[in-house]
């Protein structure tokens, strides 16, 4: 529905053709008429550059060597890989991305092109790409797909085109609008997708905030004083800020040092940002300056204020890029028998990447927030730098767990526009679109927040209304270049971007979909697998389901012990273990006991209370409690599938049950009523039976005939250390009394 | 709505330390946290001396005691005066005394005793000691704090005294069997504390104080009698046995010819008496390969038995090489049979050296021997003597994940996992027979047998199905659980002692994580199991081998765990189960979806509070389908009274939605 011909986009749409090479484009016609059959599904605005075909694709599941033959393509959207086999419908997923299909690369998601040659392994760097081309191609993807190609059927033409063309194109830097996003956007016609459906507060404007602040009942203002962008090009049109701040006070340091409102407690006291002040100032003015902002927030707020400062507490951005190279790597397998090997060092490398920690430090970190809003009744101010990055993490993760509306899908939604985008998060910088390297530090800021909300999820899944595939599917999206969402550094930036290139041509600016536009993603069907079944949506359901299950539990009355049964409801009474800890304040026994801990109470007293999956939610953060996101990082791995299983089975137990239950309530009105009243339906995904889907589901598909039990091949290793044991008989009485 | 649950279940005291281990209608502890975030800890205190240490023990102690003395008035000034007059008139003493099973007897009791609780801090209650379980319990938390550990459970019990102010203070450690050790401290003086001591030696160990084990005097009654769940022809009969290869043969009725093995076994049909013999006396223990478990479809089977008794000198038996070939025959589907050799390839070489050994490839044709690697009991006890270290009473939340890894334990449920699908595999795609052996055959081959059925037989995997696997792999062919757990035996440093069983439960949790729509029973079933393990509440796990529990008339004598789960079978159903019938589960055993089963061997500690279980949402879904049925049903009921509508177009649908959600493959 899509294919719109490549030469006629180009024939129409002439400001991108200096994009293409010249020699591209000779290829391109060349081979014209044989890939418009075999490419049919071009987006608008998508060109071909180059292509080469009898290209091997190696299938990873058998560890073989075998593939299946195609054609490799490079346009200015993506890799594309065209199977010659023309029965890949049944592997395809599950659910389908249509503007990717399984084996295309968005040119922004390529994170790493390996050569090989003779078996040795060769990173691959932009710019140093000389005529010669390797036989075996690796492209490892942001979204951790490995893919495996041959180049040595091709034709050495073509082969070496393709070879210069992807890593071209992927791997050298380029300007923003050479993006796929702004040919697109010129060919399209206008989305569709209307934003009035959605209900995804975008705060582009000043009622977007205010509708925010009469929400959470805050006691701010909105402020118009950068309306076009007048003071500050990273700050948004409309923000909120206290009331005692002026106008005079914004334009001061270009916004900086003003506290930035982001969400007011019920109780009155409120979660600000700021930016640092800048350093040249002096220490008299600028300390003034701060009472005075820091005395803005408490007025309005007759609450105090305590101030975070984040550089100190958390880890610095190329630390996290680091740590997050280190993490990623376990996941991004060539072979059956690397994995084999690397899982015997698994809890060891898993631990040395420091991933984890960092996504635990972020939490701890939020919960302090947390207990300083919930339990003390303090005002927050975080201070960062730019107060763009870890900043965004940490207020975003505050309201998750706070306010149960960010926890719901549009509510999550409006909360990534609010505090990321409007918050002016570098995305395009962080997300290293493209490729420039000395310019800014890349780094995943966005996915950490991703991480850390999926470890409330796992931990807390009936409080959230969308699903881990949600967070998973978002994660991907990152990485299409297509969305205005994670392409730019600012709101002024975008706005900038978007107008038309040339003031001659006489175009309205670009309107860039949002990632939020779902619809161009996944049809309806696949959009269901967004929501999560096992959301709670109110904290008290219906009564006589209550006493159908307190009935069952008096069964256990016939049986021992229910003597000391204590009624669930008694009191919670918090006195009497704050006594003890009065005891012990002075005299520690031993180092068990730490009552110095600031956040212990408020998960004592939340822990106290029934949980209350629309109220606060705490994580959990021991360590088993911090997990690897096995949805997202495992599921192209083919050694690591679990056939039937995963958790993604009870997701589909309680899919199946709301099927049923939807089946039973038409039959009910059917009935009753005599006639086909039409209920409310929304589709239930219904895909093979559960024993057939791999625990990669909706991500990947396999033949179910063609699947066997992935056996480690590394049995012998690596369990000598306990030889004077192991040689040890079982049967042993004569060694018996040896400890 | 988890922790309303939890209340009801029996964790909802302000204790941290539930009393699931009595085994009786409870929810494992749902512990109730004192807070997470102690990650913190001031780097100060690595200073001192580790936590398991005597030392730090004695330094407890004499802290414990001295903030007793110093604090005591502060914290009665803040007690209510209701509370104080409670507490000095004699009716504390009641509302702390222990409540009784049938047939349990209180000991000793001993007040003002003060419990050092890792977590939460001191605090002073009353001790109890009956015949079956040590109970703790003080008014002085709101609600009453309780902490109960059955003596079953008991490893080893340590005291030592320590001098402090001029007054004799004493404390007692309980070292338990299932990763914790609760510790107390009382003044010397009193005679009572001294009685308490001696009691609980005296009860905890009563084989060695020959006395009986409680499970015999424990005398309450079930609605269903669980000795009943297993009768050997009734599940050979359901996997199709006897049929013409195979017969159930009554050859050991009276366990002369092999004491360890129950009465009736499977063996090849055409195997003679003599030869039979012969095999006997070729094989350690005289355990001959048995029958265990034959595939529906292509009848290849699954046997198990001892090491051949090679010797140095490869001594080789016809009659045995015969009797594999005749297993072998016994599956048309394939020409091949594979032994699969438990140990370690080079510990068999060892066994080889004294007596022992292995099927050699030359003399048994059409054989294929593999090595599973797996290490011996001895290994596997160390390895969770180390994971308690490192799991109670701290985790050090830096370093969990190497410590965890120093421990080997999931490693080693890896080499078994990895064991048990090879066998499953070859049974399933190979279609081959196999012989799974390791030296006597009742540890690592009941694990992995036992794992591989459950597998490849979907009844394995519901409630009364796993009831029969553990009756028969586990308990009949004679995994010796008296001396591997070592019930009511004083001796705690007995080299016999290893937790294979425990091994073989976190196997199968490791798979109900993988596959958690696949079992019928929930987690909770497991850590029961576990607990009544070493409970001797029931009769169950007692003894080593059938021919001592039919001496010792254990069906009659004792009540059997089975008949407690099954008289409540709805507290350990799961309900995602959805049947896969004939789909064979293959867990990944990989290291990236083995976890450690933190609801078990943490579940002491108050931080670990278990994940929240998302199936109260899908116990109410359950519900208002039951309901819609019935309006359906009632629906449906009414239209064919009044005769209004065809009966055509209503056949259908109640019908469909009547039927449990099965799917099939």
């Amino acid at each position: 529905m899509l294919s719109l011909g490549s030469g006629g986009g180009r024939s129409t749409k002439p400001s991108f053709v200096s994009y293409v090479t010249p020699e591209d484009m000779k290829i391109k016609e060349k081979e014209e008429g044989l890939k418009r059959s075999k490419h049919p599904d071009l987006l608008p605005g998508e060109v071909v550059f180059c292509s080469a075909n009898h290209v091997l694709k190696y299938t990873l599941e058998d560890a073989s060597q075998r593939g299946v033959y195609g054609t490799l393509l490079c346009t200015n959207f993506k890799i594309a890989f065209i199977s010659d086999e023309t029965s890949s419908q049944e592997t395809a997923p599950p659910f389908k991305n249509k503007l990717l299909r399984q084996n295309d690369i968005p040119l922004t998601c390529v994170d790493h092109i390996y050569g090989v040659n003779d078996e040795k392994k060769k990173l691959i760097i932009g710019c140093q790409v000389k005529s010669k081309y390797p036989s075996k191609l690796i492209i490892q993807c942001k979204d951790l797909r490995v893919f495996h190609f041959s180049l040595i059927y091709a034709k050495e033409e073509e082969a070496k085109k393709i070879f210069q063309g992807i890593v071209h194109h992927s791997l050298e830097p380029k300007s923003l609008k050479c993006v796929f996003a702004f040919s697109y956007c010129e060919t399209a016609s206008p989305s569709k997708a209307s934003r009035k459906r959605s209900r995804t507060l975008m705060f582009e404007t000043k009622e977007d905030w205010s509708v925010e602040l009469d929400r959470t009942k805050g006691k701010c203002k909105v402020s118009s004083a950068n309306e076009d962008y007048v003071i500050s090009e990273t700050l948004p049109q409309f923000f909120v800020v206290p009331f005692a701040v002026s106008d005079d006070d914004i334009l001061r340091f270009h916004g900086k040092g003003i506290p930035f409102w982001c969400w007011s407690h019920h109780s009155g006291c409120a979660l600000f940002k700021m930016a640092c002040l800048p350093a040249i100032q002096e220490d008299g003015i600028s300390q003034k300056y701060m009472h005075r902002m820091l005395d803005a927030v408490t007025q309005d707020q007759l609450y105090p204020v305590k101030v975070e400062d984040l550089s100190s507490c958390l880890p610095a951005l190329q630390d996290l890029q680091l740590s997050y190279n280190k993490f990623k790597q376990l996941f991004l397998i060539d072979s059956t028998t690397e994995f084999w090997v690397s899982d015997m060092k698994w809890f060891s490398s898993l631990e040395n990447s420091g991933w984890l920690e960092i996504i635990r430090q972020c939490l701890m970190k939020a919960v302090e927030i947390v207990d300083c809003l919930e339990s003390a009744h303090t005002s927050v101010l975080i201070v960062e730098e730019s107060c763009s990055d870890l900043c965004c993490v940490l207020s975003s993760l505050v309201q998750i767990m706070l306010d149960p509306y960010y926890r719901t899908r549009s509510g999550f939604q409006s909360l990534v526009q609010k505090e990321w985008v409007a918050g002016g998060h570098s995305f395009l910088d962080r997300c290293n679109h493209l490729y420039q390297k000395e310019k800014e530090v890349p780094a995943p800021v966005f996915l950490l927040f991703l991480e850390c909300v999926w470890q409330l999820f796992q931990q807390h899944a009936p409080a959230f209304q969308f699903s881990e595939t949600y967070l998973t599917v978002l994660s991907d999206s990152i990485h299409i270049p297509l969305f205005s969402t994670f392409l730019f550094n600012s709101q002024h930036h975008r706005d900038t971007a978007m107008k038309p290139g040339h003031p001659e041509a006489q175009r309205s600016p670009l309107n860039f979909p949002s990632v939020w536009d779902w619809s161009l993603q996944f049809d309806s069907k696949a959009q269901s697998l967004f929501t999560n079944p096992l959301y709670v949506e109110k904290p008290i359901q219906d009564k006589t389901l209550r006493k159908t299950a307190h009935q069952k539990h008096q069964r256990q009355l016939s049986l021992p012990n229910t003597l000391s049964k204590p009624s669930p409801r008694k009191g919670f009474f918090k006195e009497e273990t704050d006594n003890l800890k009065k005891i012990f304040l002075g005299k520690r026994v031993g180092k068990w006991l730490n009552p110095t801990d600031s956040s212990k109470e408020l998960y004592e007293s939340w822990q106290r209370k029934p949980l209350d999956y629309q109220g606060l939610l705490l994580p959990y953060l021991d360590g088993p409690a911090i997990r690897v996101w096995i949805q997202r990082y495992l599921r192209w791995v083919p050694e690591a599938q679990i056939f039937g299983g995963g958790s993604i089975a009870t997701v589909n137990r309680v899919l199946e049950l709301a099927g049923e239950i939807q089946n039973l309530q038409k039959e009910v009105e059917r009935r009753s009523c005599r006639m086909d009243s039409s209920i409310a339906w929304t589709p239930v995904y219904s895909g093979p039976p559960l024993c057939s889907r791999l625990s990669s589901f909706p991500f990947t598909a396999m033949h179910a005939s063609s699947f066997r039990p992935a056996i480690p091949s590394s049995i012998r290793q690596s369990l000598g250390s306990v030889s004077s044991l192991a040689d040890k008989e079982d049967d042993d009485s004569q060694v018996s009394g040896v400890l | 709505m988890e922790k309303l649950t939890a209340g009801a279940g029996g964790g909802g005291y302000s204790s941290e330390q539930g009393s699931a281990v009595t085994g009786v209608a409870r929810k494992p502890p749902r512990p109730r946290g004192a807070g997470v975030g102690s990650s913190r800890q001031p780097s100060v205190e690595t200073l001192e001396s580790p936590p398991g240490s005597h030392v730090e023990w004695c330094r407890q102690l004499i802290a414990a005691t001295i903030s007793s003395q110093i604090a005591g008035p502060v914290s009665s000034e803040a007690i209510s005066r209701d509370y104080k007059a409670l507490r000095d008139g004699n009716r504390l003493a009641q509302m702390e005394e222990a409540p009784c099973f049938p047939g349990e007897s209180i000991k000793a009791i001993a007040k003002d005793v003060m419990y050092i609780c890792p977590f939460t801090g001191a605090v002073s209650g009353t001790l109890t000691v009956t015949d079956y379980k040590l109970y703790f319990k003080s008014l002085e938390r709101e609600p009453p704090f309780i902490l109960e550990v059955n003596l079953g459970v008991i490893s080893r019990l340590e005291t030592i005294g320590v001098q402090s102010h001029g007054e004799n203070s004493c404390g007692m450690e309980i070292v338990c069997k299932d990763m914790r050790n609760p510790r107390f401290a009382y003044k010397q003086e009193e005679q009572c504390k001294l009685e308490i001591f001696e009691n609980l030696n005296k009860h905890a160990f009563p084989v060695s104080s020959n006395l009986p084990l409680f499970a015999f005097l424990y005398k309450e009654k079930f609605p269903v009698d669980g000795w009943k769940v297993y009768d050997p022809v009734a599940e050979y009969k359901r996997q199709g046995l006897p049929n013409e290869s195979w017969t159930i043969s009554k050859v050991n009725l009276n366990y002369e010819l092999c004491d360890t093995y129950p009465a009736l076994l499977v063996i090849p049909t055409s195997i003679k008496d003599e030869d039979l013999r012969r095999v006997v006396a070729f094989r350690a223990k005289h355990r001959i390969p048995v029958l265990s478990w034959i595939h529906p479809e292509s009848q290849a089977t699954i046997t198990r038995c001892s090491q051949p008794l090679v010797g140095p000198s490869d001594k080789r038996c016809i009659e045995d090489e015969k009797y594999l070939q005749t297993i072998m025959d016994a599956n048309a589907q394939s020409h091949k049979l594979t032994i699969f050799d438990a140990r370690q390839n080079s510990v068999a070489d060892t066994n080889k050296a004294k007596e022992g050994g292995y099927e050699s490839e030359s003399f048994y044709t059409n054989a294929e021997l593999t090595f599973l690697e797996i290490p011996n009991i001895h290994v596997m006890r160390e390895s969770l003597r180390k994971l308690k270290e490192v799991t109670y009473p701290v985790i050090d939340e830096a370093k969990w994940l190497s410590n965890v890894d120093s421990t080997h334990w999931l490693e080693y449920i890896r080499l078994l996992l990895t064991g048990a699908v090879r066998i499953a595999d070859k049974m399933e795609s190979g279609k081959t027979s196999v012989v799974v052996h390791c030296s006597d055959g009742w540890d690592r081959t009941a694990q992995l047998t036992s794992l591989a059925m459950l597998m490849l037989d979907s009844y394995y995997r519901t409630i009364k199905g796993f009831e029969v696997l553990i009756e028969k792999e586990w308990i009949s062919f004679g995994h010796r659980f008296a001396v591997r757990v070592g019930h009511g035996d004083v001796n705690h440093t007995n080299s016999e002692r290893s937790p294979i069983f425990v091994q073989f439960i976190d196997c199968v949790w490791q798979m109900m994580r993988q596959f958690p729509a696949a079992f019928e029973f929930n987690e909770l079933f497991l850590i029961t199991i576990l607990d009544h393990l070493y409970s001797c509440l029931f009769g169950t796990f007692l003894y080593n081998s059938e021919q001592e529990r039919v001496k010792a008339e254990l069906h009659t004598k004792t009540v059997s765990l089975w008949s407690y789960i099954n008289s409540q079978p709805e507290e350990f159903t799961n309900p995602f189960y959805v049947n896969y019938e004939n789909h064979v589960l293959y867990p990944v055993a990989s290291l990236r979806h083995l976890e450690l089963w933190v609801n078990y061997y943490v579940r002491w500690n108050p931080h670990m509070r278990p994940q929240m279980p998302v199936h109260q949402n899908l116990k109410e879904l359950l519900a208002i389908r039951s309901e819609l049925q019935k309006k359906v049903d009632e629906l449906h009921r009414e239209a064919s009274t009044r005769s209004l509508s065809s009966s055509s177009d209503q056949g259908s649908s109640p019908s469909h939605s009547a039927t449990p959600l099965h799917t099939t493959v």
